[in-house]
């Protein structure tokens, strides 16, 4: 292989080697309407792996695009190894030694690896591009992470955990002295997630520094030096990672006090077990298969009750819920609803027999971003609401307003486009959308992903409610709270197949976790190590958006 | 460029990298299958036109004089599309090329050729300005400047064809398209030499891979720093450019500057792109088989010479021809897509 | 906020620009005004460029020119030029609003042309029952060039083709097919009853411009009240969402393009029924650029989810009168083609401004 130096990896101080890194102190800045931070600081050590953790609308993401130059600071200070800095675009912080590896990867498809490392710096010779360099470079930088892949070919033909490492070997040619993850793990899977956790460990033997930004608790523990809290634009705690526990993490970020979180509970889930089993069969799935995403997966949910469908990435979960809808067909098994065989051709046939379902991706899935509120919500209520292809306006004004007052929908009024309202506000809209159907079964989602906690709460008692007025749910979510204290029965999905159901006693996170990563046979074995496993989701503060 | 960091596409990576793969293989297929298809229409057309003078060393030189200037087109019209972009100009371009060729053809070979380079470059930049400044798609700037550019031609030809000024009988101009270097037309070498170097851009200057790595993905290209308001300006002057020159080479073979040809002609160059399996949303495609597109189309239209049809069977052949192109491209990628 | 909308937005190209994963700068309760913006006036606001623009367009005439454009002439030749272009607009809007386009407008307007001087000129069409004849002369066009549109729509819904290719390939072919049709003839008749749908003057008023009124009128009212109207939207916002909250996206982008076809072969009858004869060369040429410019100026978003009818009338007008007011000055054709190109930037520019 070859062995040229790479071209640069180990960052050279080049102040007092003492002194933190960066220094961010008293940052403030507001967004026409919105104080987004009031007096923010962040202090991240040389070689350390430092956390930045926070619920959603806390302000790290305003901190972070400071720090990278995506925005510009109103007030305070931003000291980068010994000099003041404000950078005025991400390409300057990346030349000043600051580089960022997004969540989503920011690289170019088609070209190759080799190509996305050096986009925009390629070696030349005689003023053309000296591609056996850029190749020979490319493989030492990579050799340097640990990863030995051919650097020829296109960048989409690599897994998403290979993709982010070709990002981080980008962000270490650059010299950077820091480099910023912001929620890189939110699309890998267990192993994925280890071997980024090698490569940060490996930057940081280099000298080089990591922020790290993930809602992922098991991940902060596993490879984070220190940790800084914020909320509300404020940050509020700095400490050693090892010096604060889970709960009390979780506490800071809520601002809530340590018995408090214990005695409330997470969720606003109330009534799950007490509802259990009485209701007839809705849905049976029975050991449907889809090329590789679906080998057998087995879930039934009866009237009123909610039924979690817990799994890793890629475990079958959304595409059990696409079969159900009928945006996608199965090959193998049934589906039957209401005792009946299911052959829905698509959505509005599901639709019309009654099940709604809220994809997991709001943006892309669920929301039309420039119709009004009052266009969203009655969507898929238009063929009842309108007679000879003509809208009823005076039920969907009325179906509107009701809804509007019963989520506790914060709008301007009906006629506000969507794309205007927070994140919690949309998601109530989608919810509408279905409910105003009254339907028989709902299917959600992760209902509450990228969700500020008040509006979590929120949506999760509504489902409650709802599910104790008789609607069958089923409730795919990432995070094990919801699954445990929402969960009338929980189904476990692993690598298509259903390994585990669990009635809401046996439900407790261990278990959940265990036959997530095992199965169920393994399940009793596996125990402790799969709640010490990294990137277990375990989120708090609402997951990755 | 604004200090903003736009927000990034919030789309499934696991999806997306389906997308391009299936994309990238229905490329890569298309591009043999075009090699393929142009020789079987060459052999075809052998077999049944051959005795009519099909392969005849006349019709092959006639036809390559002819079709240069659609290459020189599409060559450009192929690093647009490479950024994700559309030039419909490049017709329009071509007549204010060839009536400023005619215009000046009496003041040298030289000026003629430069004034319609130079015309077309004016074009490609204030389509490139525009889209690069003002983020305005592409297919309504160039849109603009294809009707713009037809009244342009009118006025520059007061609205009647130019003839070629006498001189350029003499100083060589009509040369440009008349002249052969042995067997082979001037227009066509120097098409040829446009698309050497056009590939040697391609894949060997930075230039080339910025074209490609915004047009596979603007946000990345943007955050990597890429010159990207610079890249897509040069690509629309470029365009600009080689339709200018093609309009050059049209007003000498054709003897004047008509302000009404060339009609259509941005379509058959994108029909000629799109058939050489140049991905139209960017990022992806090859010089090389955009010139196996033009000469697909090409033997197509110059076999149907052979058939005493008329000449308007010719544009419902070529949408055919279309049509069976894009269906079976389709195709190809719903084949992908349910093997994926 | 900061809102990079790739410019590329042509293609269907998948998600729109989002917010990160905690954007805090969305307020959860802005001023009531953002809301009715859109809602209410949302199509005049969005038009009100073109408005503008044709307000002072009509004083600029009415002060300077006022012996030559306040005349029932003046009148009649602007609204019967422009009467094709607002209908064929119309079906470009419908189909805009979806985030496709139509290229083959033009085309299908020379198919329809042929096909109705065919009938008319046919010994074996029923001529002996009183208006059997020139009703199958409106109807067998019409119904020819939806089935073409419609054939459109299948490429565009069936085979996953991107729209501007789609459409592109009757562009190419349409023309010949009409010329195959007339067998590159020009075909010249003479039937004034038939005649009137582009001759006819009720009330001193070309019939087209009534004809092209109604079109906008029962277009603006089924986008503002059917279902329809708002699957048209809502496929142009988001598809994939749309498709998820059960709206039939293929039928309805195969009725968008059908409707765009059917209008075109509407206005293609009207074009032969004024000239007398249908020139396959001629009929409708360029006219895919009008319609597409129609709608530009009248602020209907060209990546879809937005549709203003009323606006594509508006930009219509506007445009037509930016030619005409050029022509009586004394410009030539050109300078107008150039001045009308202007204008559609302007009005893109300011749409840009203005829009997220």
């Amino acid at each position: 292989m070859a062995s040229a130096p790479p071209a640069a990896i180990a960052a050279t101080p080049t102040a007092d080697p003492s002194t933190p890194l960066l220094v961010m102190e008293g940052v403030t800045k507001s967004f026409p309407g919105v104080v987004a931070l009031s007096g923010a600081s962040l202090r991240v050590g040389r070689g350390e792996v430092h956390a930045l953790v926070g619920q959603n609308g806390a302000g790290k993401s305003t901190l972070v695009r400071i720090l990278t130059g995506a925005h510009r600071r109103d007030g305070g200070t931003v000291v980068f190894d010994g000099r003041p800095i404000d950078f005025r675009s991400p390409q300057a912080a990346q030349v000043g030694g600051v580089s960022t590896i997004y969540q989503e990867i920011n690289l170019v498809p088609y070209r190759s690896v080799a190509e996305n490392i050096f986009m925009g710096r390629e070696p030349r010779s005689f003023g053309l591009i000296n591609w056996r360099k850029m190749n020979r470079d490319a493989r030492a930088l990579l050799a340097r992470l640990g990863i030995r892949i051919d650097v020829t070919r296109p960048l989409l033909e690599l897994n998403v955990a290979l993709q982010q490492m070709v990002a981080i070997a980008r962000a270490v040619s650059f010299d950077s002295k820091l480099v910023v993850m912001d929620e890189p793990t939110s699309s890998l899977d267990d192993r994925e997630v280890e071997t980024l956790f090698n490569v940060i460990r490996g930057l940081k033997a280099d000298g080089v520094s990591v922020l790290f930004i993930t809602h992922r608790l098991d991940e902060l523990y596993a490879v984070c030096d220190r940790v800084t809290i914020m909320r509300d634009g404020v940050t509020v705690d700095e400490r050693p990672m090892a010096e604060i526990g889970k709960l009390e993490l979780v506490a800071r970020m809520l601002g809530k006090e340590l018995g408090e979180v214990r005695r409330e509970g997470q969720t606003g889930f109330r009534d799950a077990g007490r509802r259990a089993g009485s209701g007839r069969a809705l849905l049976e799935v029975d050991h449907i298969e889809r090329g590789r995403a679906l080998q057998g997966a087995t879930v039934a949910v009866r009237e009123g009750e909610i039924v979690g469908l817990a799994g890793l990435l890629g475990s079958g979960r959304t595409e059990v819920a696409r079969v159900v809808f009928g945006a996608d067909q199965i090959e193998r098994g049934e589906v039957r609803f209401g005792g009946q065989p299911t052959h829905f051709r698509g959505p509005g046939d599901a639709i019309r027999a009654g099940i709604g379902f809220c994809s997991e991706d709001r943006k892309v899935e669920g929301i039309v971003p420039h119709l009004s509120v009052r266009e969203n919500l009655t969507l898929a209520a238009l063929p009842v609401l309108a007679r000879h292809g003509i809208v009823d306006h005076d039920r969907q004004r009325e179906i509107v307003d009701r809804f509007i007052a019963r989520l506790g929908i914060k709008t301007a009024g009906p006629d506000q486009p969507i794309r205007e309202l927070s994140g919690g506000n949309q998601q109530k809209v989608l919810l509408a959308r279905w409910l105003c159907l009254d339907p028989k079964l709902l299917i959600l989602d992760e209902p509450t992903r990228g969700i500020d906690v008040g509006a979590k709460a929120e949506i999760q008692a509504l489902v409650d409610e709802l599910a104790d007025g008789g609607l069958g749910v089923l409730m795919i979510s990432s995070e094990i709270e919801e699954l445990t204290e929402g969960g009338d029965r929980v189904v476990v999905l692993r690598d298509g197949r259903t390994v585990a159901e669990l009635s809401h006693a046996e439900a407790d996170q261990d278990t959940i976790l265990a036959a997530m990563a095992q199965g169920e046979g393994q399940a009793a074995a596996g125990d402790g190590q799969a709640a010490a496993g990294v990137g277990v989701p375990a989120a708090v503060g609402g997951g990755s958006a | 460029m604004a200090a903003t960091a736009p927000p990034l596409p919030a789309s499934e990576p696991r999806a997306d990298a389906q997308a391009d793969r299936r994309a990238q293989l229905g490329s890569l297929v298309q591009r043999q299958g075009a090699i393929l298809a142009l020789g079987l229409t060459l052999l075809f057309g052998w077999w049944r036109y051959g005795d009519n003078g099909f392969t005849g060393s006349y019709n092959l030189t006639e036809a390559l004089r002819y079709n240069a200037m659609f290459a020189l087109i599409a060559l450009g019209m192929t690093f647009v599309i490479m950024t994700g972009g559309i030039d419909l100009s490049v017709g329009a371009v071509a007549v204010i090329g060839s009536v400023l060729a005619a215009r000046l053809s009496g003041e040298g070979v030289w000026v003629a050729i430069g004034g319609a380079v130079l015309a077309g470059v004016a074009v490609g930049l204030l389509n490139g300005g525009l889209i690069a400044a003002f983020r305005i798609q592409p297919f309504i700037v160039t849109l603009a400047t294809l009707l713009a550019g037809r009244g342009l031609a009118l006025i520059l030809s007061g609205n009647a064809t130019v003839s070629l000024s006498t001189d350029a009988f003499t100083n060589g101009f009509i040369e440009l398209s008349s002249r052969n270097l042995g067997r082979v037309p001037l227009p066509a070498a120097i098409a040829a030499v446009a698309f050497v170097a056009g590939s040697v851009v391609l894949n060997l200057t930075r230039f080339g891979r910025h074209v490609l790595a915004f047009g596979g993905n603007e946000e990345a290209a943007r955050l990597a720093g890429l010159p990207v308001s610079r890249t897509i300006v040069a690509v629309y002057a470029l365009s600009g450019g080689l339709a200018g020159l093609a309009g050059a080479i049209l007003a000498a073979q054709t003897f004047a500057g008509n302000p009404n040809e060339a009609v259509g002609w941005e379509l058959s160059a994108i029909a000629a792109v799109v058939v050489g399996g140049t991905l139209l949303t960017g990022g992806l495609g090859s010089v090389w088989t955009t010139l196996v597109g033009v000469l697909l189309l090409g033997a197509i239209i110059n076999m149907l010479n052979f058939e005493s049809l008329d000449p308007y069977w010719q544009q419902v052949i070529r949408g055919l021809f279309l049509l069976v192109v894009v269906v079976l491209q389709s195709r190809l990628a719903g084949r992908r897509r349910s093997v994926a | 906020m900061a809102n990079a909308r790739p410019i590329h937005g042509g293609m269907p190209s998948g998600p729109g620009p989002s917010p990160g994963s905690s954007t805090p700068a969305a307020p959860d309760l802005p001023d009531r005004r953002a809301g009715l913006r859109d809602g209410l006036l949302g199509g005049a606001r969005r038009a009100s460029a073109g408005l503008g623009a044709l307000v002072l367009l009509i004083l600029y005439n009415v002060v300077f020119n006022a012996d030559a454009f306040l005349t029932r002439q003046a009148f009649n030749i602007n609204a019967t030029q422009v009467a094709t272009i607002v209908i064929v607009g119309v079906g470009m809007t419908l189909v805009i609003a979806t985030g496709g386009i139509d290229l083959s407008v033009g085309a299908l307007m020379a198919i329809a042309g042929s096909v109705a001087a065919m009938i008319l000129l046919s010994t074996r069409a029923p001529w002996d029952i009183p208006y059997l004849g020139g009703a199958l002369a409106i109807a067998i066009p019409i119904l020819v060039a939806g089935a073409f549109g419609l054939g459109n729509g299948a490429l565009v819904t069936g085979f996953g083709i991107q729209p501007i290719i789609a459409t592109l390939v009757l562009f190419i072919a349409g023309r010949g097919i009409a010329q195959v049709i007339t067998d590159g003839e020009l075909k010249s008749f003479r039937e004034p009853d038939w005649q009137y749908i582009g001759l006819g003057r009720p009330f001193g008023v070309p019939f087209q411009a009534l004809l092209a009124l109604a079109v906008v009128a029962v277009a603006a009212w089924a986008m503002r009240v059917t279902t329809f109207g708002r699957y048209v939207l809502a496929i142009g916002g988001n598809e994939q969402a749309a498709r998820l909250a059960g709206v039939p996206v293929r039928r309805v982008k195969l009725a968008v393009y059908a409707i765009s076809g059917l209008l075109a072969g509407l206005a293609g009858l009207v074009e032969i029924a004024i000239n007398s004869a249908s020139d396959a060369n001629r009929v409708g040429l360029n006219r895919e650029l009008d319609a597409i410019a129609a709608v530009a100026v009248g602020g209907t978003v060209l990546t879809g989810g937005r549709a203003s009818v009323l606006g594509t009338l508006i930009g219509a007008l506007t445009i037509q009168l930016i030619r005409y007011t050029l022509l009586t000055e004394g410009a030539s054709d050109a300078v107008a083609r150039v001045v009308t190109a202007g204008a559609i930037v302007v009005a893109v520019l300011l749409q840009r401004r203005r829009g997220s």
